[in-house]
């Protein structure tokens, strides 16, 4: 599905990623831990070209995607829910669901009552301005919009940020229910360990712009193991 | 009374005729925080088609109503595509090179048409009130710009474009995310504004016949008017128009034009002082 080979990416002269090798298989379910600062964000910044790639090679379902806009990526059907949500604050719950299926031919009206019925928290919130939502029901509007694009793949990046456990437990749920029911493939950046030990089939280390080893969930309970691999405590 | 009558048909003038010329700028500056320093110029083209379009023969309506627009939306996109994509986020350099742009589109005229002033006769005559005589015009010019206003606010509100419009003027990054295409959002909403400009230009045009440099009458005002109301494209517009439009004919009415003139400076200076984000950031804020 998605392929990264020897990607270097950064913000202006300052290097972050310093050859990334990733290969993400069909329905694959990838985490990657690291700290703040280790070129999380910006590899899923670059996996969906809002940095641009330095050198190296991005590849979807065997494209070369190194070079094109985000907006082409997600036609492709690459799915990206950010870092802190970016809810559209003006715009209503239904209206930020619209833009996630306004852009995608066919039965937009369709993907959004879809979504809908996916998370039935929304419901009740349908009028209500973005940015009048909680953390958490942002949270779950965010990656409802980005279904609504009908994506093969989904780049989440630290869903789990500044949300209430309860919630988190929620998203934890929608996202097993929607991988079966969606064949998603996902790739999911994070920092809290119980989350990505619970989703992910295989967690990727970062650190300094490059993996540097692979693990399984399991071993993430291991806190000595932990402290080893990216210096934060279990 | 007929006094009466006829002094709020000229204040209802007054703000039509300034909601008219801010329109478009408020689309282009409102949606895309470009500043527009050739506005002016593109009233300015709007009424030169006009005319030309009516002395070539073409019926004046069809000439101010379609013509006009869609000349001013082309010579829009061909700016955008070769000039203002390029400074998306560098308001400076924006400024300059729509202000280099104005001066071309100034020179061009002149040397094609010359520097004298062109003119058509208001078309649909007068009408008599009591023992004032009005234009008719003036109540088309009303009537349009009602219509025109309320067309904007069902595109904005209804329709898909809308919703990708505001959205994208929301977080452009997020948009291109869900697979918007920006690029495409700006050129169509940059041609929008000209277009919106193109047709103010060509309805004020019988009433106030046309120069190359037409436009510098027309700039100050409309920047005043946009910038007054606010972040909120539409409710600003009208709001900020209603009010200087309303002191800027009173006072013209009780002194003389250059009165009512320095009256709407005044008014919106003091306006600015006590509302630096305009109207609408203090008021009627979730508006449009």
């Amino acid at each position: 599905m998605l392929k990264a080979t020897a990607l270097h990416a950064g913000y202006g002269r300052i290097p972050i990623l310093q050859g990334i090798d990733l290969s993400v298989g069909d329905g694959a379910f990838v985490g990657i831990l690291g700290h703040n600062g280790m070129g999380k964000t910006t590899l899923l910044k670059t996996l969906m070209g809002f940095i641009r790639a330095t050198a190296g090679k991005v590849e979807l379902d065997g494209a070369d995607v190194t070079a094109e806009t985000p907006h082409r990526r997600n036609r492709r059907g690459m799915g990206y829910v950010p870092q802190g949500r970016e809810i559209f604050p003006e715009l209503s719950v239904f209206d930020n669901l619209r833009m996630g299926a306004v852009a995608h031919n066919g039965a937009a009206g369709e993907q959004v009552e879809a979504a809908i019925e996916e998370f039935p928290r929304l419901k009740p919130l349908l009028d209500r301005r973005g940015g009048a939502l909680s953390g958490g029901e942002q949270q779950l509007l965010a990656l409802a919009r980005c279904l609504c694009g009908d994506p093969k793949l989904l780049l989440l990046d630290e869903p789990t940020e500044g949300i209430q456990p309860s919630i988190i437990d929620e998203i934890v749920e929608t996202l097993s229910a929607l991988r079966e029911r969606r064949r998603l493939t996902v790739v999911l950046v994070e920092q809290n360990l119980d989350f990505i030990a619970a989703l992910s089939e295989r967690v990727l280390i970062i650190q300094k712009g490059v993996i540097t080893r692979e693990v399984t969930p399991a071993e993430l309970s291991n806190p000595d193991l932990v402290g080893e691999f990216v210096g934060i405590a279990g | 009374m007929d006094l009466v009558a006829v002094l709020a048909l000229e204040v209802l003038f007054a703000i039509a005729s300034l909601a008219l010329i801010s329109a478009g700028l408020a689309v282009i500056f409102g949606m895309m925080r470009v500043v527009n320093l050739a506005h002016g110029e593109f009233l300015m083209l709007g009424g030169y088609a006009a005319i030309i379009a009516t002395n070539s023969g073409i019926n004046i309506w069809i000439s101010m109503l379609i013509v006009a627009p869609l000349v001013v939306a082309a010579i829009g996109v061909i700016v955008e595509r070769l000039l203002i994509r390029f400074l998306y986020g560098r308001m400076v350099d924006t400024m300059l090179a729509t202000w280099g742009l104005s001066l071309f589109f100034i020179g061009l005229v002149t040397t094609i048409f010359g520097n004298t002033t062109r003119g058509i006769s208001s078309p649909l005559g007068g009408a008599t009130v009591g023992d004032y005589k009005i234009g008719l015009y003036k109540l088309f010019i009303i009537g349009v710009t009602v219509v025109l206003l309320a067309a904007v606010y069902l595109v904005l509100r209804r329709t898909k474009l809308g919703l990708i419009a505001r959205g994208t003027m929301q977080n452009a990054n997020m948009a291109s995310a869900l697979g918007i295409s920006p690029d495409k959002v700006y050129a169509i909403t940059f041609a929008i504004g000209a277009g919106l400009s193109g047709l103010a230009g060509a309805l004020l045009a019988p009433l106030t016949g046309i120069v190359p440099t037409i436009g510098i009458a027309y700039i100050a005002k409309s920047f005043i008017t946009v910038i007054g109301g606010g972040a909120a494209i539409l409710t600003g517009t009208i709001s900020a128009s209603t009010l200087f439009g309303t002191i800027n004919q009173l006072v013209t009415f009780q002194s003389s034009p250059v009165f009512g003139e320095v009256a709407l400076l005044v008014a919106a200076v003091i306006l600015l002082r006590l509302l630096p984000q305009g109207i609408t950031g203090r008021f009627f804020r979730r508006s449009m």
